[in-house]
């Protein structure tokens, strides 16, 4: 486990820190809430996280990345989540960019992750079609159509979607609707004919879409990666985002664990403060245990990506199923012992609440999660 | 150029391992063979203690004591190696021992040089068997509030009083005793005393616990003679040897969440015992909800494994033992009880065999492992006096 920062990662973390409180604190969300920000995220914030080297961080400095690797962009994540801090990260960082490090091509790579290293685009992976987390089940098709492909499908819960400059659209070339393999990954203009995006309001204020796509031509050279194994990379990038989203997760969790113990420090009844009751204290010190083993399984998820270890798909699962589990009670906990205070829009609490159940829903929630290991466990 | 000296370690163990650790000694271990040494010692296994004696001539019995104190004199590096060689030929622990675990780490720092002489070498050879004086029927959780009574009489104390819980105090031969030597201030009135049990006025009687097991046992002491010489560090200032102390125990007791330490006597991994015990479709185990709780616990076990890792590695960057180290005993006896219950519900009926036919060894060793788990989130120190620890010297919350 790479658990002793190198100085070169404790000088990003302290970096991050500063960037995130100062630039993006938790009114920087909650105005773009207020005044229904068209984009959803603050632009010039963008770029300076660009300049900073963040969104090229897990790029190669060739492209113009800062190549900090899993461990650096874990270290970002935390700090972005602890004030829930909008940005592209997810969508253009974890997601697509990862993606086209992975499958595309020299051409691809050297056009798209130049560009989102410089902070010039915004991508958004087009993957999900129903309520839950569900990788496999892609009924949006693309047919071949001479030297090109025609792509028609309904994409849902889509992260940046209405903002992208481009989108990797995860569509079926073969095979039934539950197969794995028969998967195809297409690079897709949104601005291209047939493709209609609906921005969808989110309860944790953060973007999404819904896009649809009637018989959008792409060419042959739009395919990213191999034709009919989109699927293996997905998966790849899946697990990237899985353990990065937690990272930020654990930033969350982490915020609200801190902001709640001040408050029991502080508010007073039955003329003592409420931190002195044993029945919060026992639940905090657990939530304290709990949230060291969150801890624990992020540091060993990013290890794992770094070292390319051959169990990350496992310690993926471990980690996204933990976090979305703790980062539930830790929110209702915080909520609760706030009292009636918790439930008012000026306290924070309901907002890391909103953003912790999205989150927990994004690339599986626990149920998904521990389905899937028991089944890569082979029991 | 460290790296090159400890593969040479590794190899030199390795091939000592090869040629000293008896085959016998290299299978699992049923509980009754556990060997404690002491002056009654029973090798049920003669092959025992050839193990033992073996390992006990290179100080490998406690490889990070110093050598001068029959020690092994590793580095916290070379025990790793060796515990990892341990671990590879499944070698069964030459030696279960209070003193090893407990007393010998209190007594390294706090102890004179003659005690030190004294005890240590017979913890590592296993010549005396200890047992540990704390608890008292008017003083468990609030320990401080021990009455037994130490008086000086000149060239000798006197010690009067009552234990309770006392594990083994009827097979030890000497106890390490928390007394008290001052009744007008309560930790500060605390010492910590050091004594033969086959001394004139003890006497220890066994207690039946729910497993059936008789460890531990109620603990008498009426006019017992104790040499001067017998009080580890100063007078009156045994609250904090015997806090140390406790720490070391709470460690050891962490351990087992992790599923090591007597997980069902060799009775195979929870997939393993879901598909025998429940049966399986297409490779699944038939039952969704049991695949479900399994992995929960294996993913728990998982990530506290992790966090006892990260914590001895923060440790060895000189970052100190961490916050994380003050949850081990509540998160792994709480989950190490959750490992029993599931071992129950995945087993049905055959864990709840009490002896005799209709049951194999291994179903019998589960029932009874399970109702000894009971008692981990008891002994040194309840799972809710932890949260204790954990809310007010951790997160600062007040009385
Ligand atoms: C939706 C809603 C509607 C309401 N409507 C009304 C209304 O119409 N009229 C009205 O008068 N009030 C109303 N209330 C107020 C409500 O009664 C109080 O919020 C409630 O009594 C808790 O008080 P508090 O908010 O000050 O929390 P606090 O008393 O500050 O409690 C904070 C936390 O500390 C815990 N705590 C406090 N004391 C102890 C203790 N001794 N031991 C252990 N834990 C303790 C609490 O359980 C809580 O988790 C409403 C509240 C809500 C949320
Ligand atoms: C298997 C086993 C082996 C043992 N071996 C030894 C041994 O070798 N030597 C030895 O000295 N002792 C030994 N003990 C004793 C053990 O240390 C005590 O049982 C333990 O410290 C608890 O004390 P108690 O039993 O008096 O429980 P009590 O202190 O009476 O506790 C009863 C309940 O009240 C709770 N409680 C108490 N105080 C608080 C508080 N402040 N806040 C919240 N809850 C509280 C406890 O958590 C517990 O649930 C052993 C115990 C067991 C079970």
């Amino acid at each position: 486990m790479a658990l002793v920062l190198t100085e070169e990662q404790q000088l990003l973390r302290d970096t991050a820190t500063q960037f995130f409180q100062e630039r993006l604190p938790i009114a920087n969300l909650r105005k773009l809430r207020d005044t229904n920000d068209a984009t959803g995220f603050d632009r010039e914030a963008w770029k300076e996280m660009a300049d900073l080297g963040f969104a090229g961080i897990m790029i190669s400095e060739k492209y113009g990345g800062t190549d900090f690797g899993p461990v650096g962009l874990g270290l970002v994540l935390e700090q972005a989540g602890r004030t829930l801090a909008a940005s592209p990260l997810l969508s253009t960082v974890l997601l697509c960019g990862s993606a086209v490090q992975l499958a595309g091509n020299a051409t691809q790579r050297q056009d798209i992750l130049s560009a989102i290293a410089a902070g010039e685009r915004v991508m958004a992976l087009a993957l999900e079609e129903g309520a839950h987390h569900n990788p496999t089940r892609i009924a949006t098709k693309a047919v071949a159509d001479g030297s090109s492909y025609r792509i028609t499908g309904s994409k849902t819960f889509v992260l940046d979607g209405h903002v992208a400059d481009q989108l990797i659209v995860v569509a079926r070339t073969s095979g039934e609707e539950n197969d794995r393999s028969g998967i195809t990954l297409f690079l897709v203009d949104p601005k291209a004919e047939g493709v209609k995006i609906t921005r969808t309001l989110m309860v944790d204020s953060r973007n999404a879409a819904n896009i649809e796509f009637h018989n959008v031509a792409v060419p042959s050279s739009a395919v990213l990666g191999s034709v009919d194994g989109g699927n293996d990379v997905l998966e790849q990038v899946l697990d990237i985002a899985r353990i990065g989203l937690s990272a930020e997760m654990l930033g969350l969790v982490q915020q609200t664990f801190d902001v709640t113990l001040a408050y029991l420090k502080e508010r007073k009844q039955f003329g003592k403060v409420i931190g002195s009751f044993q029945a919060l204290q026992h639940r905090m010190a657990v939530l304290f245990a709990e949230i060291e083993l969150c801890r624990s399984v992020v540091l060993d998820g990013l290890s794992a990506l770094e070292e390319r270890r051959n169990d990350v798909p496992q310690i993926a699962s471990i980690t996204k199923a933990r976090l979305s589990e703790i980062s539930t009670l830790m929110t209702n906990e915080g909520l609760q012992m706030h009292g009636g205070m918790g439930m008012t829009d000026q306290f924070d609490v309901g907002l890391y609440m909103k953003r912790a159940r999205v989150a927990a829903a994004s690339f599986g929630d626990a149920n998904f999660h521990r389905e899937r290991y028991a089944t890569l466990e082979g029991y | 150029m460290q790296m090159e000296a400890l593969e040479k370690f590794r190899q030199e163990t390795r091939a000592w391992l090869e040629e000293n650790c008896p085959p016998s000694m290299r299978t699992p271990m049923p509980e009754e063979e556990t060997v404690w040494g002491g002056r009654n010692a029973k090798f049920v296994n003669p092959d025992a203690k050839v193990w033992l004696d073996r390992m006990a001539s290179r100080g490998w019995t406690a490889p990070t004591w110093p050598k001068e104190y029959g020690g092994g004199g590793l580095t916290k590096e070379e025990n790793l190696v060796l515990q990892q060689e341990l671990r590879r030929i499944k070698a069964r622990p030459a030696l279960s021992s209070f003193g090893i675990w407990m007393l010998g780490p209190a007594l390294l720092e706090f102890a004179n040089e003659e005690q030190k002489k004294e005890h240590l070498p017979k913890i590592v050879r296993g010549e005396i068997r200890w047992c540990q004086g704390y608890s008292e029927p008017g003083a468990g959780s609030d320990l401080a509030g021990l009455q037994t009574k130490c008086e000086d009489k000149g060239d000798h104390y006197l010690v009067n009083g009552q234990k309770i819980w006392t594990s083994y105090a009827d097979k030890a031969d000497w106890i390490f005793c928390l007394v008290r030597t001052d009744t007008t201030r309560k930790h500060d009135g605390i010492s910590f005393l050091l004594f033969d049990m086959m001394s004139p006025g003890v006497e220890a009687r066994p207690i039946t616990m729910i497993s059936g097991a008789s460890p531990f046992c109620e603990t008498f002491f009426t006019d017992v003679k104790v040499p001067k010489g017998n009080l580890v560090g100063e007078l009156n200032k045994g609250w904090t040897i015997a806090k140390r102390l406790l720490q070391h125990e709470r460690e050891m007791i962490s351990g087992m969440g992790l599923g090591g330490v007597g997980a069902g006597g060799g009775i195979g991994s929870l997939e393993q015992v879901a598909k025998e015990y429940f049966g399986e479709e297409n490779g699944k185990i038939a039952s969704p909800s049991l695949r479900d709780h399994i992995t929960r616990q294996k993913m728990d076990s998982k990530a506290f494994a992790l966090t006892m890792q990260r914590s001895a590695e923060e440790a060895k960057a000189g970052q100190g033992p961490g916050a994380a180290s003050s949850i081990f005993k509540y998160y792994g006896t709480e989950l190490n009880k959750r490992r029993y219950e599931l071992l129950l519900e995945l087993m049905g009926t055959k864990a709840l065999g009490w002896e005799g036919e209709g049951f194999t060894d291994g179903e019998i060793n589960v029932t009874r492992s399970w109702l000894r788990s009971k008692g981990n989130s008891i002994e040194g120190g309840t799972s809710e006096v932890q949260l204790n620890v954990v809310s007010k010297r951790v997160l600062g919350l007040p009385d």
